[in-house]
């Protein structure tokens, strides 16, 4: 086995500049090609993490959360065209050939995917997972390797960490592989967290403790941290920034409270408008008329004109993503603060 | 027992070989009222739902519908009975038969229960189809063709198609993104307005379960810790339980949020006295000995807590 140490690797460290910006994505675009020619899924991506900063990537289903970030990692499908530039940690990792990528992940990127159990390996232990990871990445021994896990392990709140160690991924209920995910993820101190939908098939109460357990992870190690989500709820609650995608665009960009206590696109107006609220009296939601256009059918110009209420002539040239009040939005008609 | 009392459930118990899935739940629904069953995996409220249709048999208990025992049914009658009490499920690709046209879809229940002339089927086909506005164009079509609020749109026209007392609702918006889900949870809502239809809504989602519901039950391994009215739960609610369920649903990240230690304990290995003691920040030696009784609690507000001693009105 190879073993590979932090000065060979790729992204250089950067002087502690700019506020210290561990991620920046820069107009990230990507394409599916098909049998009838390129099907664009994200178009004009851009955002930044900085060093400790908790940015999330939210929208609904169809909204290009997630394929923006398998192309973070470099795990986007081989048919995908991707465009842009994303740089880590000062050095740009988009133009890398796929074998120099791969091994970035891990050592810079650590992953935690809504599925643990198709995330993990099923017949491997728990305990070869992490050590393999370790050793391959930071070139432990296997006792060394084997120590560090059950400390990452017993860090992130698994009883018995030897144990477990020694058991099988089955064997954990759903909140306890989300923890080994979450050991696995910063076990090779990784500088950026990928998180999508970390916590959605969780129980309430278990997920409480998990979107805890991140947000401490998160501080003790000041990783930057994407968090891919569905649940504009804990956006507010979770994450300092967020960019708002729908139908392939970002249509709002800025400080979480901000925008989940006052956005400004009406898209993101309309999914807050639409949620069930704790002390909510309203005797009717408020949906979003309509569906999200599949990939393939987006509108010409603003890609949500067809379903907004504000929607007047303009929108059929598809707005910028200007600086509004307080937030970037790509709206030629933004809501006002309170509106 | 009033007139208008659709549902009443009373020592609902249901074994599946040793594991005890539900425990003595009793509650009952009046016309016209969403009663929500919430709580999270292995709580039996899923299994409680298909208890109530009969769907499986329960091992002890009494489910009372329109008044007769559930239980004394010949299967003829059971069958007959089905027209009144209907089933939307969580998964709206699952429960809507690919095969059929919507139009199929919608006579079917018609034509198993013997309701109306083929004219008059359509008919109804086509009025359900507007009541859940959806064009009238849908009918030829086919499943496949539809989006998942859709499809759920179609589920619920399918169950309105008996005109029935009773819907029991599985988490039904449960798999659609949040700005469907809406139209959804404004549709039931209006339907039942409409028809005055008695519901049984299960969610592990305490936001949806307050939308939707007049009253509502908690449940944990099996049990009702809690229930009462909607506002009782979400303003003063009584049993740690559900304090926890709401601090985790809607708390902010300030530090205050009340966390629950440890994890569900498997069905297989109940604990002993109280099956939340476990994980419950007040536990105390009495609960791991004896099971604490439901207690009244005044305004339809009822826990078991031994915490709860004293507070109990009688």
């Amino acid at each position: 086995m190879t073993v590979r140490t932090a000065s060979d690797s790729t992204p250089t460290a950067q002087p502690a500049s700019a506020r210290e910006l561990v991620l920046e994505v820069r107009d990230l675009s990507v394409s599916l090609r098909n049998a009838d020619g390129l099907l664009p899924i994200v178009t004009d991506v851009s955002f930044s993490i900085a060093k400790g900063e908790a940015v999330a990537l939210a929208g609904e289903s169809g909204c290009g959360k997630s394929i923006t970030a398998s192309a973070i990692m470099g795990i986007a499908p081989d048919n995908a065209e991707i465009s842009g530039t994303i740089i880590l940690n000062g050095a740009a990792i988009s133009g890398l050939p796929h074998r120099e990528r791969r091994k970035l992940c891990g050592r810079h990127m650590g992953f935690i995917f809504q599925e643990p159990m198709t995330a993990l390996h099923p017949t491997l232990t728990v305990g070869r997972q992490m050590t393999d990871t370790l050793r391959h990445n930071l070139g432990l021994s296997h006792a060394a390797a084997t120590d560090r896990a059950a400390e990452l392990l017993d860090r992130v709140g698994i009883p018995r960490a030897r144990e477990i160690l020694k058991g099988y991924v089955h064997e954990l209920s759903g909140g306890m592989r989300q923890r080994v995910m979450i050991a696995l993820a910063i076990s090779c101190g990784p500088s950026l967290v990928i998180a999508d939908e970390p916590t959605t098939a969780l129980d309430v109460t278990i997920q409480a403790q998990v979107l805890d357990l991140l947000d401490e992870m998160r501080r003790e190690f000041e990783l930057a941290m994407l968090f891919i989500t569905h649940d504009l709820e804990l956006v507010g609650d979770f994450c300092d920034r967020a960019v708002v995608m729908y139908a392939g665009d970002v249509v709002e960009r800025g400080r979480a409270a901000d925008i989940v206590r006052s956005p400004a696109h009406p898209y993101a107006r309309g999914l807050i408008d639409a949620m069930p609220r704790h002390g909510d009296q309203r005797a009717r939601l408020t949906p979003i008329p309509g569906t999200v256009p599949p990939v393939g059918h987006w509108p010409q110009g603003c890609r949500f004109a067809p379903r907004c209420s504000r929607a007047g002539k303009k929108c059929t040239v598809r707005p910028p993503l200007a600086v509004h009040i307080r937030s970037d939005v790509r709206c030629w008609y933004p809501l006002k603060v309170g509106q | 027992m009033t007139d208008d009392t659709i549902l009443s459930v009373s020592g609902l118990s249901k074994n599946f070989k040793a594991v005890k899935a539900v425990r003595d739940v009793s509650f009952s629904i009046r016309r016209g009222k969403t009663f929500g069953l919430v709580g999270e995996s292995g709580s039996g409220k899923s299994t409680t739902a298909r208890l109530v249709l009969r769907l499986i048999e329960p091992t002890s208990g009494s489910i009372r519908f329109r008044g007769r025992e559930l239980a004394n049914f010949s299967p003829a009658e059971l069958r007959a009975e089905r027209r009144h009490m209907q089933m939307i499920f969580q998964d709206p690709y699952g429960s809507l038969n690919p095969r059929m046209s919507v139009r199929e879809t919608l006579i079917e229940p018609q034509l198993v229960h013997g309701i109306g002339t083929p004219a008059e089927r359509i008919q109804t086909a086509e009025l359900l189809l507007a009541e859940v506005s959806l064009p009238r164009a849908a009918l030829d079509r086919h499943p496949h063709e539809f989006s998942g609020g859709q499809r759920q749109r179609i589920a619920i026209a399918r169950a309105l198609a008996t005109n029935p007392e009773l819907i029991v609702a599985d988490e039904p918006v449960s798999a659609l993104d949040v700005s469907v889900q809406a139209q959804v949870l404004n549709l039931m809502r209006d339907l039942q307005d409409r028809h005055r239809t008695t519901m049984l809504f299960i969610s592990h989602d305490l936001r949806v379960v307050q939308f939707m519901c007049d009253e509502i039950a908690v449940m944990y391994l099996g049990e009702v810790v809690e229930q009462g009215p909607r506002d009782r739960i979400y303003y003063s609610a009584a049993h740690p339980y559900t304090q926890a369920l709401l601090a985790s649903a809607t708390g902010k990240r300030d530090g205050k949020r009340a966390r629950l230690k440890g994890e569900i304990p498997s069905a297989h290995a109940v604990p002993s006295g109280c099956a939340f003691r476990t994980r419950c920040p007040h536990a105390f030696e009495r609960c791991a000995l004896e099971k604490p009784a439901i207690r009244d609690l005044g305004l339809g507000q009822k826990a078991a807590c031994h915490l709860l001693d004293g507070q109990a009105v009688s």
